[in-house]
């Protein structure tokens, strides 16, 4: 399966200095992450606030440099790219979508000047035609009719336009690979349906590998075939996503599972234990699982050997000494 | 202000309301960009109850909340109705009353517990001045009763001397949802209280009320986007759009029994963690500009019932705004389609 990954990850780290002077404590941000994008997959990114599935992203996208590991595009270590040129490159087949399209859209710019750049930076298509393939690339979104929405400026779009131009923008280049931050948190709830709807047809249409940054299991479930969960830094259980949300290994991801809003049961039904504050685990981690704090399993070598993901399922994998407990050598 | 001198919807009233709004209007601003944040609401809380009020961002939820708390500031300005509070209008209190009513009777938790708290103040010390502002306690006494607080939201006594930052967001929420209980009051509007934290926290912070509401016995109005948290969480829900309350019925029933398009689709906007998973489509278009509200229903510019072939329908669609009335006992919908069925 990896030869026809368009992405690997390997081993990614991302470290933050915490506090000054003598301490030197630091943040584990992303620590020991490998996965792989395909094309024509969404892969599904979750877990809390702080867990470092946006840093995943933005060392994805040549915003953050990686403190290890290495990042493999079209062979090459995407982590070691210097050159203007190479990420240059790079940025036309890796692109990213934020959460704010208030925020990535210029106020003082139209649509159409939004969707041009990239086209005439990346020398896309030959000047002649620009103009051509902005409509295509609107209408491709379901921004119509093109020609009115290409003369607007972002205030007079509603949200749920906005975020379509962002990916109309990010289409452009035409990408390989799309990392789609919280695409649909900041919409209004009857509109972030229609961007997933529209993230499903790219997909299938243009075999596009997308990344899925969300805090939203449900939204998680309804877009994606893979799902990949982060606790503190480190990816803790992954797999084809209705297997694991069916049935979940690691304890954290039974917690999140269960803690999603269900209409069809009342709050008795699944009360969860309520935890009563600790510290960012990913601070000056450790040995030990990072999750041994809040977890219901623990056992005493949770405390003493950092877990290691364990396939105890085909694709299936989760770091656990309980529920996926390393074979015997 | 034409709209507003229509008959009333159907009666709310109850001798059990604990808070009732009538007729509420709210204008942003004046001339031809005013625009009527809130029209005419009838909303009713009952003591002890949970009433969820949903709906998208803009479609005046907050602004109602604001109004109740009286902490509209301008432009923002009540040109219309009366809220009661235990039958008493609180419109038109001179501002030493208002502050009796703010905390004992009506407390207030909002979306980001951080600007709620004063970051170079000791927790503690908070709790003080919220307590001394409204009763006369003396520093030890309240700041004992401070510590009792964070317990009761499950936090550290011994918490009372941290500063803010060194609260995780959910422990910073608590503290807020305790200081909000520090005066006891009958009525506690939490504004999105957990739409800035992940799904864990929040389950955690809405067990937590729900377990404080049974020993403490106030009323919540819980205002949020995500209705699928208050199909689960409140005892009565209603739906509002475009500055309007389109449908209010017994939580139960707007899961089982929508009657409003608009909560329909609202409902189908979110897609289920378990079972079958179809294709969904949510709302097509977009909410209105409230400075230029559509004519007649509010909704119909998005209304998959709005067909211009059905011709008397779609006439009274586009022209006559539909008022709530009842379609089961407890259960009231704004709109023509359903007022056409039942007749």
């Amino acid at each position: 399966m990896s030869s026809a990954a368009q992405l690997e990850v390997r081993s990614l780290t991302k470290r933050f200095p915490l506090g000054g002077g003598m301490r030197r404590s630091q943040i584990h941000a992303v620590d020991d992450v490998s996965f792989e994008l395909r094309p024509g997959t969404i892969t599904a990114l979750v877990g809390e606030s702080g867990s470092g599935k946006s840093t995943v992203a933005r060392l994805l996208a040549h915003l953050y440099e990686a403190t290890g590991g290495a990042v493999l595009f079209e062979g090459r270590d995407v982590t070691r790219v210097r050159s203007r040129r190479d990420v240059l490159h790079y940025r036309s087949q890796v692109q990213m979508i934020f959460q704010d399209p208030f925020g990535s859209l210029n106020p003082v710019k139209t649509v159409r000047h939004h969707i041009e750049r990239p086209l005439r930076i990346h020398r896309v298509v030959p000047s002649g035609q620009v103009e051509a393939r902005v409509h295509d690339l609107l209408r491709n979104v379901g921004l119509v009719p093109p020609e009115d929405i290409a003369a607007k400026y972002p205030h007079e779009l509603s949200g749920g336009q906005r975020q379509r131009v962002s990916i109309a923008r990010a289409l452009a280049v035409e990408p390989r690979v799309v990392l789609a931050d919280e695409p649909i948190s900041m919409l209004d709830v009857s509109i972030r349906i229609g961007i997933l709807n529209l993230m499903q047809r790219l997909k299938e249409e243009q075999g596009i590998a997308f990344l899925y940054v969300t805090h939203d299991l449900a939204s998680a479930r309804y877009v994606a075939d893979d799902i990949l969960v982060m606790y503190a830094g480190q990816i803790v259980e992954r797999g084809p996503i209705e297997q694991v949300l069916s049935e979940p290994l690691h304890p954290y991801t039974r917690l999140l599972v269960a803690a999603v809003p269900d209409p069809t049961s009342k709050t008795e039904a699944k009360r969860i234990e309520l935890r009563t504050g600790t510290p960012s685990p990913a601070v000056d981690p450790g040995e030990g699982c990072r999750f041994r704090a809040r977890c219901p399993l623990a056992i005493d070598v949770c405390s003493q050997v950092t877990p290691q993901l364990v396939e105890p399922r085909p694709q299936h994998a989760a770091r656990c000494h309980v529920t996926a407990p390393a074979p015997p050598d | 202000m034409t709209s507003l001198v229509e008959e009333p919807p159907v009666a709310h009233a109850r001798e059990t309301s604990l808070l009732e709004v009538r007729k509420l209007v709210v204008e942003y601003g004046t001339g031809p960009k005013s625009a009527r944040a809130v029209d005419g609401v009838d909303l009713a809380i009952r003591e002890g109850e949970v009433l969820g009020l949903a709906g998208e961002s803009g479609c005046g939820k907050t602004t109602i909340a604001n109004a109740v708390m009286q902490i509209l500031r301008p432009p923002a300005r009540i040109t219309g109705g009366s809220i009661l509070f235990e039958g008493e209008n609180i419109l038109g209190r001179s501002a030493e009353q208002l502050r009796r009513y703010r905390w004992q009777n009506v407390s207030m938790v909002l979306q980001s517990a951080m600007s709620a708290l004063n970051p170079v103040m000791r927790v503690g010390d908070q709790f003080v001045d919220a307590m001394q502002a409204h009763e006369k306690i003396d520093h030890r006494r309240a700041l004992a009763r401070a510590g009792e607080l964070l317990e009761l939201v499950g936090i550290d006594r011994r918490r009372v001397s941290a500063y803010p930052h060194q609260l995780s967001g959910g422990m910073r929420q608590r503290v807020v949802i305790a200081m909000a209980l520090s005066l006891e009051p009958e009525l506690i509007i939490l504004d999105e209280p957990t739409t800035a934290l992940d799904v864990v926290v929040q389950r955690e912070i809405l067990q937590q009320v729900d377990a404080l509401k049974r020993d403490f016995g106030f009323a919540v109005l819980f205002i949020t986007h995500d209705v699928s948290l208050l199909l689960e969480f409140a005892d009565r829900i209603a739906i509002m759009y475009a500055g309007e309350i389109v449908e209010t019925a017994h939580a139960d029933r707007i899961g089982t029994n929508p009657q409003h398009p608009y909560t329909q689709g609202l409902l189908k906007s979110f897609p289920p963690i378990r079972g079958p998973l179809t294709r969904l489509t949510g709302i097509p278009g977009a909410p209105p500009d409230l400075s230029d509200p559509p004519a007649g229903c509010r909704f119909h510019p998005r209304c998959p019932h709005c067909l211009p072939e059905q011709q008397a329908l779609y006439l009274r669609q586009t022209t006559e705004r539909p008022r709530l009335r009842m379609v089961e006992p407890d259960h009231e919908v704004a709109c023509h389609l359903v007022a056409e069925a039942a007749e």
